[in-house]
């Protein structure tokens, strides 16, 4: 399943994460600002990789600006931007 | 003599005799509204004196000038009891020749009279003074309340100024500091901003986490056994703990209850304590908002008292060694129950122990109110990136997932079982927190010294280390 348009979900609000999804030809991009870089930053974008991957998406380029928010509002914040890349939400 | 009365700040400054390598002092009433350390600083600057020593009872980040200061090495060393994030972060990386001497707010006046920390010059910021020195932090368009921090300053320093925005006539009624301490007066347009000195009204937290933890805490202090006539209190002016203070007014209406005192920094609530009958009296030595500047203003049983008097461990006796029940905060707390409020949890300085060691110290109640984690990091710790208070003077953890004891204090841990409340041991509420946020990874620590925690009785309690 491929993005075919810039999507967007979660908010910069502490303990939320902003994820924005767009088309790119090959492969996973992945950019991540985080309050919480040192303590979490690896487990952030595993987890954006395997949701990513979960989700069928294997072209796209994600920025994540996150405020400090737990695995699960990562985890549906990320599906809910691919989704909306998808056209299907 | 006819007056003290000087022109300007660098007259007074040039009068004092201070020169390169010698320390001036500061007090914080004005909190993030003052003016008086950034004008001070500025004339020294001006002068071209250099090395120069900064004992300031905190810093906010109104004073981040200092940053200049520091640069052109007219500043080589500070020692404060807190320092906001503004001049936190940049000294957490680096820019300090000299590591930053942190105290507490007993420590501080204590090692000032025992003469460990000698002050050449102090500047005292005085909502109202007369031409002789004799000076209030009660009145005036700057009113601040209390003036508790200054008094050491003023006591022992060699030189005294007294710096104003409401200059009266000889004598000025209700003093604070006597003119017997003061060697110069300098009248200014503004020595604040009121905006940045009090703020309106601290708000209760709404958040329902923050409620959770705030009915436990005022359940933990019912169940404890010192909540009977007499009892004193003292807490921040967090949230969370105002929200506490709230729960167990409630209580102590209900149950007739007349405490002694409340402490510390004082803030509308506890006004409104005072005025339910839940104390005799308030000793203050910090006003927190409008309200308590009022109250101090015109009810005598509120009761503005020095740091010495406050906290000093070399004070024949201080009030925290009366005190039953204080509630206090935490970036960080560890297994062994060390506290830290110096850093956040990335290392950089944010904060300092102000009174809370000092308190910790002398409650008999020693509460810690923080939330499980804040944002993705939990707050128990295996060891906490600075030790602020020492473990042993912590008796409680309240967390919105229960509640954790002290082992060593077997008998607060067989009342609050005895009463129904949630305790758990403290190693179970980290795990807890982690199984939601997933275990943080360790931060690289620093290499090089940046402060120095020096205990209220003057010995070395930790060290933090450069942010890479």
């Amino acid at each position: 399943m491929e993005i075919t348009k810039c999507a967007a979900a979660g908010t910069m609000e502490s303990s939320d994460v902003y994820v924005e999804i767009e088309p790119r030809e090959t492969g996973l991009e992945v950019e991540l600002q985080s309050v919480v870089q040192a303590q979490f930053g690896q487990a952030i974008e595993e987890t954006v990789r395997q949701v990513l991957k979960d989700c069928g998406v294997e072209n796209a380029k994600v920025r994540v600006v996150d405020r400090g928010a737990l695995e699960c509002v990562i985890r549906a914040r990320v599906e809910t931007a691919a989704m909306r890349g998808k056209g299907e939400a | 003599m006819d007056t003290k009365l000087v022109k300007s700040i660098r007259e007074a400054v040039q009068l004092s005799g201070l020169k390169s390598g010698m320390t001036v002092s500061f007090h914080h009433h004005l909190r993030n509204g003052d003016f008086v350390l950034n004008m001070v600083m500025e004339e020294i600057a001006a002068l071209g004196l250099k090395d120069i020593f900064v004992n300031a009872s905190s810093l906010f980040d109104v004073h981040t000038p200092m940053l200049q200061h520091i640069e052109n090495h007219v500043v080589t060393g500070i020692s404060a009891d807190y320092i906001s994030g503004g001049l936190g972060r940049p000294i957490s990386q680096g820019i300090l020749d000299k590591p930053v001497q942190f105290r507490t707010h007993g420590g501080r006046p204590s090692d000032i009279s025992l003469g460990r920390t000698p002050i050449d010059v102090a500047f005292i910021a005085a909502p109202t003074a007369d031409p002789m020195g004799n000076c209030s932090g009660k009145y005036g368009k700057s009113a601040c309340g209390s003036l508790g921090y200054a008094f050491a300053d003023a006591m022992y320093a060699k030189k005294v100024v007294v710096i104003t925005d409401n200059l009266v006539e000889y004598p000025l009624q209700d003093f604070s500091i006597s003119e017997d301490y003061v060697d110069f007066v300098v009248q200014v347009d503004a020595i604040g901003n009121p905006k940045g000195i009090v703020s309106g009204t601290t708000q209760i937290t709404r958040d329902p986490v923050g409620l959770v933890m705030a009915d436990l805490a005022a359940k933990v202090i019912d169940a404890s056994g010192l909540l009977k006539d007499g009892f004193s209190f003292q807490t921040g002016a967090g949230g969370a703990s105002l929200a506490a203070a709230s729960f167990l007014k409630d209580i102590m209406l209900k149950k007739g209850i007349q405490g002694s005192f409340g402490l510390g920094g004082i803030t509308g609530y506890l006004v409104d304590m005072l005025h339910a009958g839940c104390f005799r009296s308030l000793l203050d030595v910090q006003c927190f908002d409008l309200k308590a500047v009022e109250s101090i203003r015109t009810d005598p049983r509120h009761q503005e008292i020095s740091a010495m008097h406050y906290a000093s461990p070399s004070s024949r006796s201080a009030a925290v060694d009366s005190l039953d029940v204080v509630i206090l905060g935490a970036t960080e707390i560890d297994t062994d129950f060390n506290v830290n409020v110096h850093t956040d949890s990335n290392g950089y300085i944010m904060g300092g122990s102000g009174g809370h060691s000092d308190t910790a110290a002398g409650a008999k109640l020693a509460m810690i109110i923080a939330p499980m984690f804040r944002a993705r990091l939990p707050i128990v710790t295996d060891r906490v990136t600075c030790i602020s208070t020492p473990g042993r003077d912590i008796d409680v953890l309240v967390t919105q997932g229960g509640i954790a004891v002290n082992p060593k204090n077997t008998e607060l841990m067989q009342r609050l079982a005895a009463a129904g409340l949630p305790v758990v041991d403290i190693r179970e509420l980290k795990e807890k927190a982690e199984r939601i946020t997933g275990k943080p990874s360790r931060l690289p620590k620093g290499d090089r010294a940046v402060a120095e925690v020096i205990y209220r009785d003057g010995t070395l309690l930790d060290t933090i280390y450069n942010v890479k």
